[in-house]
């Protein structure tokens, strides 16, 4: 087993490089020299611009351009924000407590649906039940991230008062208080993009038991009297979730662009909406650096799919 | 003495798209006690869901047990509901599948397999369903059983893995073993031993075996009676050397004729027969004998009247018009 | 266990054409139905509208700013008393527009790409598949806003501020999601090359274009139009979501994800204003995915990724 961690760590590290080769090709190929507002933006010190302008050496070949970049990234080197006058790396980490915390309670919010949603509804196919269930997942995930955003604050926000409108990492208070507060204002964001991930969980969930249900060792399973909740359970769940969790893998990218949208609306101060401020403010650093942090999440995410992926099947991990 | 099992005018229907498919339509079929029956037929000739259908482990919708009892030790089990039949499998009646690649599940050790069983149906230990697993195994002839109790599925070949099958039916100890086609899926050496096996095992435990095949030269060697089925229904039904030695049906004496004999074929150079046609599909089944179209025997009445399952000597019954006229 | 297959009873059956029954099947699932008429509906709406409703879309009035729904204004008004029903229907053009030809451009891309990896055996085919991988673990939103960050002033000094936008939306977007395509071709390949027919024609001397577009294309066909349909659902979510974060189209043009972004402030006392063109997003997205589902059941294309 660790050995195959092991291995699938290495598979991990190309994919890193060719994101990072990708990004970087994308900002050479950009019409105009990206830094030359340097220049002229009177925040920046002339020097700050001149010592920037020889690190990322902008007269050098592509190769040694991409080479001086990445290994600065390597070495925690990752530039400075001239809006926000610090380290971009301390800038993120600084960001990225508040991204993973939503982010993380959201899919923990959808698998709750998504499990047994999904298995009740594959137990009983075509049932009143399953077509329901099928409509609203159908519904739910044709249903953008910023409106349902926005349909939430204009029900429980607006209307109702129940819950805040805007996500502050300062809540006032302390305690059992701070956790309330602090569980509060993260009710509408994680239930935004929890009900948007539980939505395609619960058909793939679905669509991954029907496929088992119907297999032999099913049967066999029954033949023993084992009674259905168990044979639901223990042979059919366990192996429909081999490839549920490669699905939500493949979904973790588009997972961190509704966080975007979520951090957006409900102005939480996560990275996403950093990534945002910082496009609208042309801090070019900040919007590389963010945008490989999300693809580093997205291959983190990746391998931690792999490795239940290997714990769920022992055929992978044996091999 | 009351047959262990008796299954009576047994029809087990699924809905298609296209209307009704009768896949099982009237079947009786009677075990003994520790007695080896054997239920010959081509594929799709239903004998597969008949055997399905005594354990309700058809899928239901689109099956359903149209009529018929399926009497087992004195109580009929067609009005039981899953949870009460689930006292009966494994326990009673063990099952044996066709397909030992496919019939495991692949993320559990065969050990939690057999002993999941154990512990369902008896009160033992964690421990001691290990233990009596191990004994299992090694009833089997799974070398080094101790080692293996935690391997998985796939770290098996086919042939080890039916006898990993065989255990898991055996280890309650049922009376009844159902085995479907356990040795079509193997290689050939390897059937031999697979079938001696479960003689073995029958002998051991003492518990009567239903043994489904298409294979006439299985039911040779291992039949004390056969059922010869065709298309849903019972043809013919005798002891293995009535049926053998004095064939009546046509569709018997056909799958009889196709058995390559290695002992003749110098001498003899007869030529191996095969049944033309194939089984028709039961979605509006033709009127009148449904083996009539490929009969060489055909006569009239057979496209109209369906000749009924009737004794023509003791122990010997079929259902062909043919007998009729002598 | 062989006993319980159900013989295949499509043999018995009348044999239709293709298409009769792919409709036929289509037919079968309801919502899908309903969902095409609504989708045409809503594309005659955006195309017949101006020539109906004709209130320009600039027409300011701040004394009729924030109204709701009235005869005068069916869709009620913004802050700047611009008619709503007017920016809906000249934002929605954009939206449809937009889905469309991303579509086409990931249809493009993912068939060629697909196509190519699947007849070279060697190097070239891992390499793609290679890159195929990487481009689905790429995050496509926040690599959107970086590929409009960066190249947005330069387009729009060639084409002008909307033809320059809709340029690299359209390019953006449908070069981000071919990855599905590309997979379907490419395991359309895998499994047909080696079929009888294809090695007749092979034998009978076709050219590999020849072979391409005459025998292997046309049975992935059924799945790529359902990858494809998705597709537009998915780019018309990709352009409202660029345009709600405020970095999609000017400010000056309504799309419907633009309406939303002015809208989202004056929640409390324009609800509207947001409702309508999140309504219509909403109705756009669930009508195409619907669609996709019942072709999916009507091309029989299950193994869509």
């Amino acid at each position: 087993m660790s050995q195959y961690v092991l291995r699938r760590i290495l598979i991990a590290i190309p994919s890193l490089l060719g994101i990072s080769v990708v990004l970087f090709v994308v900002l050479a190929l950009a019409p105009g020299d990206p830094f030359s507002e340097l220049a002229t933006n009177p925040n920046v010190p002339a020097d700050v611009a001149a010592s920037l302008r020889a690190k990322f050496g902008l007269d050098d070949p592509i190769y040694l351009r991409y080479l001086h970049w990445i290994s600065a990234m390597a070495h925690g080197d990752w530039g400075f924000s001239f809006v926000s006058r610090m380290n971009v790396d301390q800038l993120i980490l600084q960001r990225l407590p508040a991204t993973l915390y939503v982010v993380g309670s959201a899919q923990i919010l959808a698998l709750l649906i998504a499990i047994p949603v999904g298995v009740f509804a594959a137990t009983k196919p075509y049932s009143l039940f399953d077509q329901i269930a099928n409509t609203l997942a159908f519904v739910g995930f044709s249903l953008p991230t910023f409106f349902t955003g926005i349909l939430f604050i204009l029900i429980f926000s607006v209307t109702l008062d129940w819950l805040p409108l805007v996500y502050t990492t300062d809540v006032k208070g302390t305690g059992i208080h701070w956790v309330l507060e602090m569980i509060r204002q993260a009710i509408m964001p994680v239930a935004v993009l929890g009900l948007f991930q539980a939505a395609s969980m619960t058909r793939f969930v679905r669509s991954a038991m029907l496929d088992v249900i119907r297999l032999d060792y099913v049967t066999t399973a029954r033949a023993k009297g084992l009674g259905q909740a168990k044979v639901i359970v223990k042979h059919v769940m366990r192996n429909a979730m081999i490839p549920v969790v490669t699905l939500i893998a493949l979904q973790m990218p588009a997972v961190f662009g509704g966080a975007i949208v979520t951090e957006q609306i409900f102005r939480i101060p996560g990275i996403g909406s950093l990534l945002i401020s910082s496009i609208l403010a042309n801090d070019t650093p900040v919007v590389m650096a963010v945008t490989f942090v999300f693809a580093c999440l997205v291959v983190l995410f990746n391998l931690i799919a792999d490795v239940l992926y290997g714990w769920l099947d022992p055929r992978i991990s044996l091999r | 003495m009351a047959p262990l099992l008796e299954i009576k005018g047994l029809k087990t229907h699924f809905s298609t798209d296209d209307g009704i498919l009768q896949a099982v339509d009237g079947v009786d079929i009677s075990i003994n006690k520790g007695e080896t029956l054997c239920v010959v037929g081509e594929s799709g000739c239903g004998k597969t869901v008949t055997a399905m259908s005594i354990l309700k482990l058809i899928a239901m919708p689109p099956g359903r047990i149209a009529a018929g009892q399926i009497i087992f030790e004195g109580r009929d089990l067609v009005p039981l509901t899953s949870q009460q039949l689930d006292e009966v499998r494994a326990k009673e009646i063990g099952f044996i599948f066709q397909e030992p690649m496919t019939s495991l599940n692949p993320v559990l050790t065969v050990g939690e397999q057999i002993a999941e069983s154990l512990r369902r149906h008896e009160a033992v230990t964690r421990k001691q369903a290990l233990e009596r697993t191990i004994e299992m195994l090694k009833l089997v002839q799974i070398p080094n059983a101790e080692g293996r109790v935690h391997h998985y599925p796939h770290q098996f070949s086919g042939g080890m893995r039916q006898r990993v099958m065989i255990a898991m039916a055996l280890a309650c100890k049922p009376k009844l073993v159902i085995a479907d086609e356990p040795t079509t899926a193997l290689d050939v050496t390897i059937q031999a031993q697979i079938l001696d096996l479960l003689q073995d095992m029958k002998e051991r435990f003492g518990m009567a075996v239903m043994l489904i095949t298409h294979a006439m030269g299985v039911v040779a060697e291992t039949a004390q009676r056969v059922v010869v089925m065709y298309a849903g229904k019972v043809v013919e039904e005798a002891l293995v050397d009535d049926l053998f030695g004095d064939p009546r049906h046509p569709y018997t004496q056909g799958l009889i004729r196709s058995i390559p004999r290695i002992d003749l074929a110098s001498e003899h150079k007869t030529r191996l027969e095969a049944i033309g046609g194939s089984v028709p599909i039961l979605v509006n089944p033709p009127v009148g004998c449904r083996f009539a179209p490929r009969c060489r025997h055909a006569m009239s009445i057979c496209t109209e009247k369906e000749p009924v399952l009737r004794e023509i000597a003791p122990g010997h019954r079929m259902a062909c018009h043919l007998g009729d006229a002598s | 266990m062989a006993g319980l297959t159900l013989a295949s009873p499509s043999a018995e059956r009348a044999v239709y054409s293709p298409w009769r029954e792919t409709w036929r099947r289509f037919r079968r699932h309801r919502l899908a139905v309903l969902s095409a008429f609504l989708l045409l509906l809503l594309i005659l709406a955006v195309l017949v509208g101006p020539f109906l409703w004709r209130v320009k879309i600039n027409d300011i009035d701040i004394v009729a700013g924030m109204q709701g729904p009235s005869l005068a204004h069916p869709f009620g008004t913004d802050d700047l008393g611009q008619d709503l029903l007017a920016r809906m229907i000249y934002g929605g053009r954009i939206s449809l527009a937009v889905g469309l030809a991303a579509m086409l451009v990931s249809v493009f891309v993912g068939t060629l790409i697909g196509a190519l990896a699947g007849m070279s055996r060697g190097a070239l085919g891992h390499g793609l598949m290679w890159l195929t991988d990487l481009f689905l673990s790429l995050p496509p939103l926040p690599l959107l806003l970086l590929l409009i960050y960066l190249f947005r002033d330069g387009l729009k000094a060639m084409f002008g501020p909307e033809g320059g936008i809709f340029i690299l939306i359209v390019l953006v977007i449908g070069g981000l999601r071919w990855m599905p395509v590309a997979r379907l071709v490419r395991a359309q390949f895998l499994s047909i090359r080696e079929k009888e027919f294809v090695e007749a024609a092979r034998a009978l001397g076709a050219s590999p274009v020849r072979q391409v577009v005459r025998h292997i294309l046309p049975n992935a066909v059924g799945p790529v139009i359902v990858a494809g349909t998705i597709d537009v659902a998915a780019a018309i979510i990709a352009e409202s979501t660029l345009s709600f974060l405020g970095l999609g189209f000017p400010p000056d043009t309504p799309t419907w994800g633009r309406l939303l972004y002015d809208a989202k402030d004056f929640l409390d006392i324009g609800p509207h204003w947001a409702l309508f063109p999140g309504g219509a997003i909403f109705v756009a997205v669930v009508a195409i995915n619907f669609i996709g589902d019942g072709l999916r059941d009507a091309l029989d294309a299950r193994r869509v990724i």
